[in-house]
């Protein structure tokens, strides 16, 4: 039973405890706009942690895709992972060796790899890149609302916030940031629907009542005074720190602080899960990925810059799930890694790697399909410093997915938050409220394409099980070039020709895809 | 007109079993560090800081423009420059399509007709409405000035409430009195505003007559407006019966646009009246003609200004409206005192105390910097001055108008009303001890300053007939020397938007979070501010520039308590 037939069915409207805006729910009578209101948002306990990984981080040195470890170390010799350091998940694809926590969470089936997450035409700016990822957006699309935002002020959700909130229905925040100001991710049609807690210092002062210390001057005393007002009267501060004085972390994994700021975050959101919030999402983040230069230390390249943040990444995930778990929480907690983008292939002769495209992302937690979504890149043997991981999946598939699986967000609102369809992927197992629908057709299978190399054009075959696909071709750096087919194609065995008339030599990447199921590879235009 | 006869102080104190002093507000006067300097010439360095600290204090106008040309003044001829008179504003006009139907938009009201008998609640509320919108106008299109912040402070000392007299073309007269005045002779402001009508009316004077002796506005001539509650100020009960009797017979003429007060010599006391020995037992005598009224209210001022109590309560309010609202034994000798006394060497003139106090050591001693908390219009003036928000042309009167009303309401609902203090004693932030200025912030208003910058800075602002209010970081931005690099950025904006500085750590956090989206390499921004400069039409780069500054300003607006301060 979902909320709106909770309440048609067993409680006289009349009698409704809700207040909106002030006003007894009563004062109002029934109407369109009120039930609106009170069946606003989907019913759902579950929670999605996202972990930002500022900088860009660099997927093959994250996971490694040990069969193309040859071509790889041509690339990348300065900085490449010895092989048998790496840390095994199959016998083709294994995890940095600094990832151990997250190496016990795959084995223990509670970590999900999905390859090359990207987007067409990718962008190498920083901003821009976040912003995209931020605001879901396509390459060439400019948004002022956040993917999460927009998902939280859907008219299914809670299109009137901030009016009338905190009230009995959502007494939490949305959805909480912690360790800096709002993220943009959570800019709404018209509000933010996040709030702030700014570093784990202000979530311990939040709950302790006290403020950063001022001068002991007159300006520092009426500075004092301000802060308190401003933190009390935070519409959320009574429920967080009721939340928080009604749990505590248990999990002894947790890194011992300063030296880990993402976990003195995770640690917090345990907490606040455990207490009781309502608060759908929360966001922490790690900065630092953005490894131009020394990346590894040289001959123990299992060490270094990257090494010691993809540790606290590790250890600060490993520490939460166990918390969560012991808190009796995990059941309705899923985790996600993102990065604005990947690194180059080839690494630079400063010891680090410039700002790349696509890169693998990871998703955790107790309800996750464990195991490796996607093929390993494919790495040419012959790499220059500009070509990029292709890729596999577009993060917006991804984040379709996690609304649908985990939120039970109807295919109507999806296209409204990330503004068309996105294939669904198969990410989750189980959840409270949606049954996974994985459409991966069964006869799905794409052809080498013939002549290869070939000039100027080459046929592809590929099988359809009678659905709709798109197969599009795109370069080295991951820019789209073309679509060669796209729409329904029936039940069968179907080839198409692609014409590259005026690109230039190289290699260039043809992938097809119906909802869950993609499959890419690789020819060569040889003029 | 059936008014009755008021005979109470309208004086009470502010509630505090309600939210409205927040739980954390002084429940004492604070130990805080304060200074023995005094009123010697301040000696030391003239830069931004000083130069921003006097523009807070005294003006409405704190653009880096009035940052340069105080630059190319020394401080003494920066006070001076303060100090102009200036020349009196055209006054409020209709500026709405109404009832109001003896006048088009764009005519002045301040002395028209209308019919009483239709619509004048109506129209009174029109006029009203014009009279306080036009005022923020006044307050955000001064230069760097101080006679509106003035003329607020005579609005909060010399309180009236315009809603209660409901007489606009007598409140714009009060006001313009203010305004007039507002660096005059103290004595005879006191004397205008006793005999203006918007005050005969608040305080029932223009029902006292020897037969029904009205004591209100005689008490707190002496309580409030002159004498004050000091220690040294002993005048009794006695002597507020006796200056009422010396201030009967004076009377409102409502058919004369605006109204005009008359004297009646008939409803005048004309006995002599007694006064105690805080007085010196002076005896004013009583007088019989058409100039009695006057010449008995002559004597009245002359007795009660040669208390030298007067000139210290005057200098005690200007203390707190300029400086902080502790007056500590050192204050009260070293500032209080040879300010009195200077005020008292000058027969009252106004100027000369401010000069003092403006030009002195005491003034720009550190203790004394971002102390003060802004009032509600404080405030939202500098929200729209500081970047440079774009206002409608003065010529859409209807729009012009609304804007300043916008204003005017959103100040009000923070709790400042401008042309209607609480009651007669002024806003509660400058006398209710021991809260003070605390008392604008609390649970309600709080929030509202937040929401109110917050939706300054979005996107699609806040329009007002039609028009956009927005703040376009990049006006600003553009302003600084040096917004390509995020330190020298940030760096100038808390010079610029905050009395105090902030710590590295707090500095690092917002350049991090804001401008860098979490980098930690400077080039990014510096980059990306480039690419915008370098084609400041192309819509992506500016984008990435306006988003990144928007987050910055938005949090040290509304996430960051430092911008409370002045």
């Amino acid at each position: 039973m979902n909320r709106r037939d909770f309440i048609q069915k067993t409680v006289p409207l009349s009698f409704l405890p809700f207040f909106i805006g002030g006003y007894s729910i009563k004062a109002f009578g029934r109407s369109p706009f009120l039930e609106s209101l009170i069946s606003a948002a989907t019913e759902t306990n579950n929670v999605l942690v996202l972990i930002q990984l500022n900088g860009g981080n660099d997927g093959l040195n994250t996971v490694l895709p040990i069969d193309q470890y040859s071509n790889l170390s041509n690339a990348r010799s300065n900085i490449l992972i010895a092989e048998n350091k790496i840390l095994k998940l199959t016998n083709a694809t294994g995890l940095h060796p600094a990832m151990t926590g997250m190496k016990k969470l795959y084995d223990s089936g509670k970590l999900s790899v999905v390859q090359s997450v990207g987007y067409p035409n990718p962008n190498f700016s920083h901003f821009r890149a976040t912003d995209i990822w931020l605001t879901a957006s396509d390459s060439n699309q400019y948004e002022t609302s956040g993917w999460m935002g927009r998902y939280l002020s859907d008219q299914n959700e809670f299109p009137e916030y901030p009016t009338g909130y905190p009230n009995s229905v959502m007494p939490d925040p949305l959805a909480i940031q912690i360790g800096s100001v709002i993220s943009s991710g959570l800019q709404g049609y018209s509000a933010n629907m996040g709030m702030a807690i700014t570093s784990p210092t202000n979530f311990y002062q939040f709950i302790s009542n006290t403020v950063d210390p001022a001068p002991n001057t007159p300006a520092g005393h009426e500075l004092t005074y301000i802060r308190q007002v401003a933190q009390q009267t935070n519409l959320f501060a009574g429920a967080i720190k009721n939340a928080a004085t009604k749990a505590t972390n248990k999990s002894t994994l947790y890194p011992v602080a300063p030296d880990n700021s993402l976990g003195d975050q995770l640690k917090i959101v345990a907490r606040l899960i455990a207490g009781g919030l309502k608060t759908r999402i929360y966001i922490v983040s790690i900065g630092g990925f953005d490894t131009h230069s020394i990346q590894a230390v040289a001959g123990q390249t299992e060490t270094g810059t990257h090494a010691n943040l993809l540790r606290r990444l590790s250890s600060a995930i490993e520490a939460f799930q166990d918390d969560i778990k012991l808190l009796g929480a995990e059941n309705r907690v899923l985790g996600m890694t993102f990065s604005e983008f990947g690194r180059r292939i080839k690494s630079n002769s400063s010891g680090g790697t410039d700002h790349g495209s696509a890169a693998p992302l990871f998703l955790f937690g107790k309800n996750v399909k464990s195991g490796i979504l996607g093929s390993n890149p494919i790495i040419s043997s012959s790499v220059s410093a500009n070509d990029n991981v292709p890729m596999q999946y577009d993060f917006r598939s991804v984040y379709a997915s996690v609304l649908k699986s985990w939120f039970g967000v109807p295919d109507a609102e999806l296209q409204r938050v990330l503004f068309k369809n996105f294939q669904s992927l198969p990410i989750i197992t189980s959840t409270n409220i949606a049954t996974h629908e994985d459409v991966k057709p069964n006869r799905f299978e794409l052809f080498q394409n013939y002549p290869n190399p070939f000039n100027p054009s080459t046929k592809i075959r590929f099988n359809s099980s009678g659905s709709n696909l798109t197969l599009k071709v795109y370069d080295m750096t991951g820019k789209e070039i073309q679509t060669i087919a796209e729409g329904n194609y029936p039940s069968g065995s179907h080839e198409v020709t692609f014409y590259a008339n005026g690109l230039p030599s190289g290699i260039y990447y043809y992938r097809l895809q119906s909802g869950s199921y993609t499959e890419m590879k690789a020819m060569a235009l040889v003029k | 007109m059936a008014e009755q006869i008021k005979n109470r102080s309208k004086v009470s104190p502010v509630d505090t079993s309600k939210d409205l002093v927040y739980k954390f507000a002084n429940k004492s006067i604070p130990n805080v560090p304060r200074t023995s300097a005094g009123l010697e010439a301040y000696s030391g360095e003239w830069g931004n800081s000083q130069i921003l600290h006097l523009l807070r204090r005294t003006t409405f106008s704190q653009r880096l423009e009035d940052i340069s040309l105080l630059k190319t003044k020394t401080l003494k001829q920066s006070v001076d420059h303060l100090l102009t008179a200036q020349t009196l504003p055209t006054p409020p006009v209709k500026q709405i399509i109404g009832d109001d139907t003896e006048l088009a938009i764009g005519d002045t009201w301040i002395n028209a007709i209308y019919n009483y008998g239709i619509n004048s609640g109506v129209i009174n509320s029109y006029r009203k409405t014009s009279l306080r919108s036009w005022w923020v106008g006044l307050m955000l299109n001064e230069s760097v000035n101080i006679r509106e912040k003035m003329t607020l402070f005579w609005n909060n000392h010399f309180a009236t409430e315009l809603d209660e007299i409901d007489e606009p073309k007598s409140g714009y007269v009060l006001n313009n009195i203010l305004r007039t005045n507002a660096l005059g002779n103290f004595k005879a402001l006191t004397k205008q505003i006793t005999l203006t009508p918007a005050m005969l009316r608040y305080l029932n004077g223009y029902l006292n007559s020897a037969t029904a002796p009205d004591e209100n506005y005689a008490r707190e001539l002496q309580e409030l407006f002159t004498l004050g509650k000091g220690p040294d100020s002993n005048y009794t009960e006695a002597d507020i019966k006796a200056a009422a009797r010396v201030l009967s017979g004076w009377r409102i003429n409502n058919l004369t646009f605006p109204p005009t007060t008359f004297y009646d010599n008939t409803k005048h006391d004309k006995t002599n009246k007694q006064f105690s020995s805080f007085y010196n037992n002076t005896i004013i005598i009583g007088k019989n003609s058409s100039t009695a009224g006057e010449e008995e209210l002559d004597d009245l001022l002359k007795m009660i200004f040669t208390q030298e109590e007067v000139s210290k309560h005057i200098c005690r309010k200007l203390y707190r409206w300029f400086i902080y609202y502790v007056i500590d034994k050192n204050a009260e000798d070293n500032v209080i005192t040879p300010l009195a006394k200077i005020f008292r060497d000058s027969n009252y003139e106004i100027k000369p105390v401010l000069n003092a106090l403006f030009n002195s050591a005491h003034f720009f001693e550190f203790v004394n910097i971002g102390c003060v908390i802004k009032n509600p219009i404080d405030f939202m003036i500098s929200s729209f001055k500081q970047y440079y928000v774009a206002l409608p042309e003065q010529t859409n009167i209807a729009v012009v108008y609304d804007t300043w009303r916008y204003i005017y309401d959103l100040a009000g609902s923070m709790q400042l009303k401008m042309t209607d203090p609480p009651n007669v004693a002024g806003w509660p932030a400058f006398w209710q001890e021991p809260q003070y200025y605390e008392l604008w912030i609390n649970s309600d208003t709080f929030p509202k300053r937040a929401q109110f910058s917050d939706l300054l800075i979005s996107t699609n602002g806040t329009t007002r007939g039609g028009f956009k209010l927005v703040i376009d970081t990049l006006i600003l931005a553009n302003k600084l020397t040096n917004p390509s690099n995020p330190n020298s950025l940030i760096q100038e904006l808390v010079e610029y938007l905050y009395p105090i500085s902030i710590s590295t750590d707090q500095i690092n956090f917002l350049k991090t979070n804001t401008l860098l989206s979490g980098q930690t390499s400077d080039v990014y921004w510096t980059d990306a501010w480039n690419a915008y400069k370098a084609n400041p039409t192309n819509a992506a780069t500016k984008k990435i520039v306006t988003d990144r500054l928007q987050m910055l300003l938005k949090y040290m607006m509304s996430g960051m308590s430092e911008y409370q301060l002045s």
